[in-house]
């Protein structure tokens, strides 16, 4: 599904390479997740995928179902089924969190050459949605994120992960910020969305967000590349022994 | 004071303008005495601190009136068209009964400028020219001095009661020419009225005196492609009485707005917001001057601008507070998102304060639209047009949200809206 070949990129402003040859397979119905210390590329590797500007791709390439990602506009990348779900939520004063996010399905579903979604049929799924994730009705009416905690910004997130049903969901470090209660909350609403025809690609810092969404694969990341591949277990090595023997091993 | 050049200048714009007959004798006076002002004054110069951003040579060509007969057409669309209104339409500097609804409204009392010049009001006499003369403290607005001394033509409003339905002053030209407008509003004590207004003369002015405990709502929209004009609202604001004021101003060669209110009774409040849209050459300006000469007065300046192309928009507020107008609350914000290089946004705010306990402030911004709120729309999907006009709208918004009355701030967001979508 998602495929990165000696993927290298640098800041635009600061000619800093940040990714330094990535390579990566994300297959269809698996959830991988990408960890490593703060500093390794990881953010990084996430907005590139997503279009943010202010990267300059040094070589390599990135295909979402064998289209070139590195060639689309951000929102031609959402249409095309990818999604990322921000560390950061932006807040935006003034734009509607709904009218926002139906505004989104519908241009998504407009590039794809789908029928629109009705005011009607939107709110039905829209309200449903936020049910499952415990989201209080009024959040829905407020401005994009705008006073919103951290725990909320993420399952506003996840909100919108669920309507827009993306085939690719890129998570960035969506543990940040969240209690535990929360990341209960948010971790059941992206397992609800698992499926064959979806893939996952869930960063994090901490082992701690791959206890409640189990990964098939998990591979380390270091220095803007990846070091290491393996199972779950991976991961609890990661906790118990730290970053640092991992390079040291590499 | 008038220079030899700015004197002359003066002199031709009165000369271009032709001397209203058959007025009664206070009428005279007032234009007599407004001729005198500016001819002391002098019209704009460029190098007038109070027109350093904004080139006043358009506005100081003498024209010609505008031929009355040539405008057999209807003005055209406004962004007013769906609400329930009185509408009173000028077509070339001249009120027209056959496009307009009889000029009917409850609680308001309406005549047409030029019979009650002809006549012995005491309102009118109370009015005409005597906000105008007493709005030019600290700096000489010539350009308003002009309308008192040739205006012919607008509506004289006496508001006694609470008007059920705005009452909508629409102008259109279709000539070359000048155009001049003048109305006279007096908003007795428990009077209401919301006046629409929509088009821009060459030269139009606006004497609103709400006495206590009155309240005034101006809305205005100045749109579409427009020769230069130049816009005066004088108002005094009496103890406890509201004024409320809006305009949207998009493209258009130039235009000139002064807002000059004076909060004169205590309690009062005085609001002025604008939202700006330029692209283009367009030279959009506002000017605001707030006095407070009384107790526990309220001000607010509201204004956005949207730029694009080479346009340019002026903002000059002034927040002035007179010795003894203690308890003022004066504030000022004006903002603009430039969506292009090469438009720009020119501001100077000004308090100037005699008065000791007061809390007064004021802000200005300019930036490009937030490059991490656009990352975050696009990515979900949100094309980047629209993204750009779901941003432009929460800002200009911002100054919308002023507007009291909910239909007419849709009509106001719509049109916010059509002018992003227009971008293409």
């Amino acid at each position: 599904m998602l495929e990165i070949r000696n993927l290298e990129v640098s800041l635009e402003e600061e000619d800093k390479q940040i990714l330094k040859g990535v390579n990566l397979t994300v297959e269809a119905g698996k959830v991988h997740a990408i960890m490593g210390p703060n500093g390794s590329g990881k953010s990084t590797l996430s907005y590139v995928l997503a279009g943010r500007e202010g990267y300059e791709v040094l070589g390599g390439s990135a295909e979402l179902e064998g289209e070139n990602l590195l060639e689309m506009e951000a929102e031609e990348r959402a249409a095309a089924g990818l999604f990322l779900a921000f560390q950061y939520p932006v807040e935006i004063p003034g734009v509607n969190n709904m009218t926002f996010l139906r505004t989104a399905l519908n241009a998504q579903r407009k590039a794809r050459g789908e029928e629109e979604m009705s005011a009607p049929e939107f709110l039905k799924l829209v309200r449903e949605k936020a049910k499952e994730l415990e989201m209080a009705p009024d959040m829905l009416k407020r401005s994009l994120n705008v006073g919103f905690s951290g725990g909320e910004k993420k399952r506003n997130e996840i909100l919108q992960m669920s309507v827009l049903e993306p085939r690719l969901c890129i998570l960035d470090e969506t543990d940040s910020g969240l209690d535990v209660d929360a990341m209960k909350l948010v971790s059941e609403g992206v397992n609800k969305l698992r499926s064959p025809d979806r893939g996952f690609l869930v960063i994090t810092h901490y082992q701690r967000l791959l206890d409640h969404i189990t990964p098939d694969v998990v591979h380390i990341m270091a220095d803007g590349r990846i070091i290491e591949t393996g199972g779950p277990e991976l991961a609890l090595r990661v906790e118990k022994e730290g970053y640092g023997a991992l390079k040291a091993g590499a | 004071m008038a220079t030899d050049a700015t004197r002359k200048a003066a002199e031709g714009l009165l000369h271009a303008l032709p001397l209203p007959e058959g007025e009664a004798g206070w009428a005279r006076e007032a234009r007599a005495a407004a001729r005198t002002r500016l001819l002391e004054a002098g019209a704009p110069a460029r190098r007038d601190e109070y027109w350093r951003f904004t080139d006043p040579a358009t506005l100081t060509t003498p024209l010609e009136p505008v031929a009355e007969g040539v405008a057999e057409a209807g003005p055209g669309t406004t962004p007013f068209d769906a609400l329930d209104a009185v509408t009173q339409v000028f077509v070339n500097g001249q009120l027209r009964a056959d496009l307009s609804d009889p000029l009917a409204l409850e609680g308001v009392a309406a005549g047409r400028l030029g019979e009650v010049l002809g006549q012995d009001i005491t309102i009118a006499r109370e009015l005409f020219g005597k906000l105008e003369a007493a709005g030019h403290e600290k700096v000489d607005r010539p350009l308003a001095m002009l309308n008192t001394a040739t205006a012919r033509e607008g509506l004289m409003l006496q508001v006694t009661g609470e008007a059920p339905k705005p009452l909508h002053v629409r102008h259109a030209q279709v000539g070359e020419g000048a155009s001049v407008l003048r109305h006279l509003v007096r908003v007795e004590t428990g009077g209401s009225l919301t006046l629409l207004e929509s088009g821009t003369p060459t030269n139009s002015v606006i004497e609103v005196d709400v006495a206590d405990g009155g309240t005034f709502r101006h809305i205005r929209v100045q749109t579409g492609a427009r020769a230069p004009s130049a816009a005066h609202v004088f108002a005094r604001i009496g103890e406890g009485a509201i004024f409320q004021s809006f305009t949207l101003m998009a493209d258009g060669q130039l235009t000139r707005n002064e807002t000059v209110m004076e909060l004169a009774g205590d309690n009062a409040k005085g609001h002025i917001a604008g939202a700006v849209l330029g692209k283009g050459d367009a030279h959009l300006d506002n000017t605001v001057f707030v006095t407070h000469s009384a107790l526990n007065g309220e001000s607010r300046q509201v204004f956005k601008n949207v730029l694009e192309g080479t346009a340019t928009a002026v903002f000059q507020g002034k927040i002035f507070v007179r010795e003894g107008a203690q308890k003022t609350d004066g504030y000022q914000i004006s903002q603009a998102v430039i969506l292009e290089d090469g438009a720009e946004f020119l501001v100077k705010p000004e308090l100037e304060i005699y008065a000791d306990d007061v809390a007064c402030s004021h802000g200005s911004t300019t930036g490009a639209l937030d490059p991490d709120q656009l990352f975050y729309l696009t990515a979900r999907g949100v094309p980047r047009k629209a993204a750009e006009a779901m941003l432009v709208a929460a800002f200009a918004d911002e100054a919308i949200d002023e507007i009291e009355d909910e239909t007419v701030a849709e009509a106001m967001r719509a049109a916010v809206g059509e002018w992003m979508a227009a971008r293409g």
